[in-house]
């Protein structure tokens, strides 16, 4: 038979039948590639490209990222020497140098917007999820690139609606000063920057809502062939679940937002009270409505919210674990488990943040009740994680120590939640520093750093090549250090009660004095500690790009997609020269028997016969 | 086997078919997924409106009551019919895009569209009402009948305002849809092979209709039901 006789394409063997279908999709894809050229403005600034997009989001992200953490060293530095002068302040607002009430709340406020929602989330999300899940799936794009592209755009007018309120309102009031969760009525009638928050508010909302339906339908509907449920790395498991959560918390802040919106424009009092009286006089609005109902709507989102921060983080840290223990994820199906329930249970604890708004103890009773619970899944990931490690030889390198940091960090964020989530306990914590403490430790060191152990891995695909060793260590050693020392003592100052709203630092309150200038000029030397430690990091990142070691296309000897299946550093539409094949699970990792310590999940099974498959082009080392 | 890697037995390429889709079955399903997807945002989004509607129909019984007597039960029961029949006219849309039947597709589109516009305008003669009644929240609002309770019906005109402007918000970027979906089947992109963004506009347009099946008795029929 005709169609039986091999042919050699390369340096493989195929059926000629095959090569002839090879050949005419080749043609097919020179004569699409043909079709579109691309400009700049399509393949750099409106690229549709998911490759393109994360870059771009990672990048916006980080700048996000660094300007967040600029804002809370003008904090911190007042917090440490109240009432001295400094020059950064200076130049921030152009007054004395000291930090007025004011705009302290602006700074708190713009740091937890801006860390929130314009940084990790888009991190986590925007740029791991759309750089790595199409790959690890085998999926050639988004299932909705032009979806994808809007999902950007959204995001950075809403970043830079943010910013213009920081710096365009200062003779107006300033930017947004009720916190990052603009409780109503002081939201309501605060000056014109609320506006702008509730807007950019709007646009970031948007843009994670058109990515969450984008990732959903793209891991439900383009999975490479043999790419079961079963086989999914857990990263894309972790960004599943966080799609949902975005995709469902998210609409409730938006009306919630819109209104607050209308309260602030239309004169409506959907969050206002009757009677409110500000500066000695009744205010003049439709009233009867309920400032608690704003909290409801607002903490519906922001509690799946913090799932949606810690989520992606497990799943990154979980791919480098498996990775540099060489083994197999321990518990692997428990991990996807408790993942879907995390999600799950994450819609019905909110009110665990409103315990002290009087809202009756049998509400109290039910969401102390779920929030015990919740953490059990929390507690199944990080163990498994944790036993994995078990017996495993580990490789340390710069990505797998801020995965391995990742874990008692993020331990000692969940465990010191524990006293939060009890009503009793949450009484005398509530608003002290205890809580800022206790999230951060979550966010932090906890999803920071393991949003830099995805920079770390996953650089070389990007670029082709690896970011600087050394100075990641130094990198990482320094920021572990440090960002424990901003940390560890707001428990203590918590505890002695210590108010977390101060702009002097609690130095007025005879109670709050001793714990306070005992501790925070050391906190604040460790923040600007924490902001020079990122300096090797910032370095090391524009220099590789350009000059870094030059890898080959799977530096890690890793067994998902998208270091076995494409090309790598992957550029332009498309992402495998031959759509993969999926045998087995991501983590076989020093199966007995096997020569090599990993087997890619592109690797058939010995004994069934591999599909014609064109390897990709290695990459010149 | 390696069929699926390499693009089935496909001859000829569908013109809209993605480059990054296997076959057209795949890409309906993913558009259609896409948008049920996107429904369920819709849903929490007006769930969340709704909700809060429901916290203050519970404080303010008596002036939700009134606020309700404010309205026009004729008109709305007018608009909701108008949009049902647009229901029908728009799945009727979808079938005969299935089918393959230019003419009709137009027909059926334009059909949803004029009835879509006479929601809106029947809203409009409403809202003009409302406005010259001073039943408009904030420092225009003048409606004394109730002294003690004008300023709950004022909240319940915020509901009014507030969510029936969303969903009129929703019914003119429907409306923006159907005049591209129109273009559309007027250059003849659909038939029985490719119908996706016709059937996608449908499950919006559906959804919308379903928002004001929830609206009209909460904003407007309140008012007979007694409470203890």
């Amino acid at each position: 038979m005709a169609q039986k006789r091999q042919v050699r394409v390369g340096s493989q063997w195929m059926y000629a039948r095959d090569a002839e279908k090879a050949l005419s999709e080749a043609l097919r894809v020179m004569k699409e590639e043909e079709g579109h050229h691309e400009s700049f403005i399509t393949k750099y600034v409106f690229s549709q490209d998911h490759k393109w997009i994360g870059v771009q989001y990672g990048v916006t992200a980080l700048c996000f990222l660094l300007f967040g953490f600029f804002l809370m060293i003008m904090m911190r530095l007042q917090l440490g020497w109240p009432g001295e002068p400094f020059w950064v302040i200076k130049m921030f607002f152009h007054g004395d140098g000291k930090l007025l009430p004011e705009q302290y709340n602006q700074l708190g406020a713009m740091h937890g917007t801006i860390m929130v929602f314009l940084a990790i989330v888009p991190l986590a999300v925007g740029a791991f999820g759309n750089y790595v899940v199409p790959l690890q799936i085998g999926a050639p794009d988004m299932a909705f690139p032009k979806l994808n592209m809007a999902s950007y755009w959204c995001y950075l007018p809403g970043g830079l609606v943010m910013l213009a309120s920081m710096f365009l309102l200062q003779t107006k009031g300033g930017a947004a000063q009720s916190g990052w969760t603009s409780y109503p009525p002081l939201s309501d009638i605060a000056s014109q920057g609320q506006t702008w928050w509730l807007v950019g508010m709007i646009f970031l909302i948007t843009s994670s809502l058109l990515g969450s339906v984008n990732f959903i339908v793209t891991i439900i509907q383009l999975r490479a062939k043999g790419m079961t449920w079963d086989r999914l790395p857990f990263f894309v498991w972790a960004q599943f679940v966080t799609s949902f959560l975005l995709l469902l918390a998210f609409p409730p802040l938006e009306a919630a937002g819109v209104l607050q919106l209308m309260d602030r424009v239309a004169g409506t009092s959907f969050f206002l009270p009757s009677g409110l009286v500000v500066s000695g006089e009744v205010l003049k609005n439709a009233g009867g409505g309920n400032p608690l109902l704003w909290q409801h709507l607002f903490w519906f989102l922001a509690h799946p919210e913090v799932y949606v921060l810690i989520l992606p983080a497990m799943g990154i840290v979980a791919e480098i674990i498996a990775n540099n223990t060489r083994k197999s994820l321990w518990g692997y199906r428990s991990m996807v488990g408790a993942s879907i329930f995390l999600g799950f249970m994450s819609f019905i604890v909110w009110a665990h943040h409103m315990f002290m708004t009087g809202m009756g103890q049998a509400l109290s009773a039910f969401f102390q009740t779920t929030t015990m619970i919740i953490s059990i899944p929390s507690v199944i990931i990080l163990s498994a994680l944790f036993i994995t490690l078990w017996g495993g030889s580990i490789r340390f390198n710069v990505p797998m120590l801020f995965a391995l940091a990742f874990l008692p960090m993020f331990g000692i964020g969940g465990l010191t939640g524990l006293p939060l989530g009890l009503a009793t306990t949450d009484i005398h914590l509530h608003d002290t520093y205890y809580v800022i403490g206790h999230f951060h430790y979550v966010v932090a060191p906890g999803t920071i750093f393991a949003m830099f152990a995805g920079i770390y891995y996953w650089f070389p695909k990007v670029t082709g090549r690896m970011l600087n060793e050394k100075l990641g260590k130094l990198h990482f050693w320094s920021s572990f250090v440090f960002i424990n020392g901003i940390f560890m003592p707001m428990f203590y100052q918590g505890l002695a009660g210590v108010s977390r709203r101060l702009y002097d630092g609690g130095i007025q309150y005879a109670h709050a004095k001793e714990a306070a200038s005992a501790t925070n000029p050391f906190m604040s030397a460790c923040a600007v500690g924490l902001f020079l430690s990122q300096l090797p990091f910032i370095y090391n990142f524009f220099t590789s790009i350009k000059w870094g070691e030059r890898v080959g296309a799977n530096p890690w000897q890793a067994n998902t997609l998208e270091w076995v299946a494409t090309t790598s550093p992957p550029l332009g539409h498309g992402n495998f020269t031959t759509v993969p094949v999926v045998y087995r699970g991501p983590y076989d990792y020093s199966l007995p028997g096997s020569a090599d310590d990993y087997l890619p999940q592109t690797t058939p099974e010995p004994g069934t016969v591999a599909a014609p498959v064109i390897a990709p082009a290695p990459v010149v080392a | 086997m390696s069929d699926m890697a390499l693009g089935n037995e496909h001859h000829h390429h569908h013109p809209f078919l993605q480059h990054h889709f296997e076959d057209l079955g795949q890409q309906h399903e993913a558009s259609t997924l896409g948008m049920w997807m996107f429904l369920c945002t819709e849903i929490l989004f007006f769930g969340g409106v709704l909700c809060a509607y429901w916290v203050y129909r519970v404080m303010y019984p008596e002036a939700w009551a009134v606020g309700a007597h404010l309205q026009q039960t004729g008109w709305g029961a007018t608009n909701t019919i108008v949009l049902i029949v647009s229901s029908l006219t728009m799945a009727l849309a979808v079938r005969a895009a299935q089918l393959g039947k230019r003419g009709q597709q137009l027909g059926f589109l334009f059909a949803t569209l004029i009835f879509g516009t006479a929601f809106l305008v029947v809203k409009g003669i409403e809202y003009h009402r409302h406005w010259e009644e001073g039943l408009f929240p904030g420092s225009h609002f003048h409606w004394h009948e109730h002294p003690e309770l004008a300023q709950k019906v004022q909240l319940f005109m915020c509901f009014y305002w507030g969510m029936t402007g969303l969903h009129a918000l929703h019914m003119i970027i429907g409306a923006g849809l159907l005049l591209w979906i129109m273009w559309r089947a007027y250059k003849n992109h659909f038939g029985p092979e490719y119908y996706a963004p016709v059937e996608v506009m449908g499950l919006y347009w559906h959804f919308v209709d379903i928002v004001w099946i929830f609206l009209f008795p909460f904003l407007y029929l309140i008012h007979e039901v007694h409470h203890g």
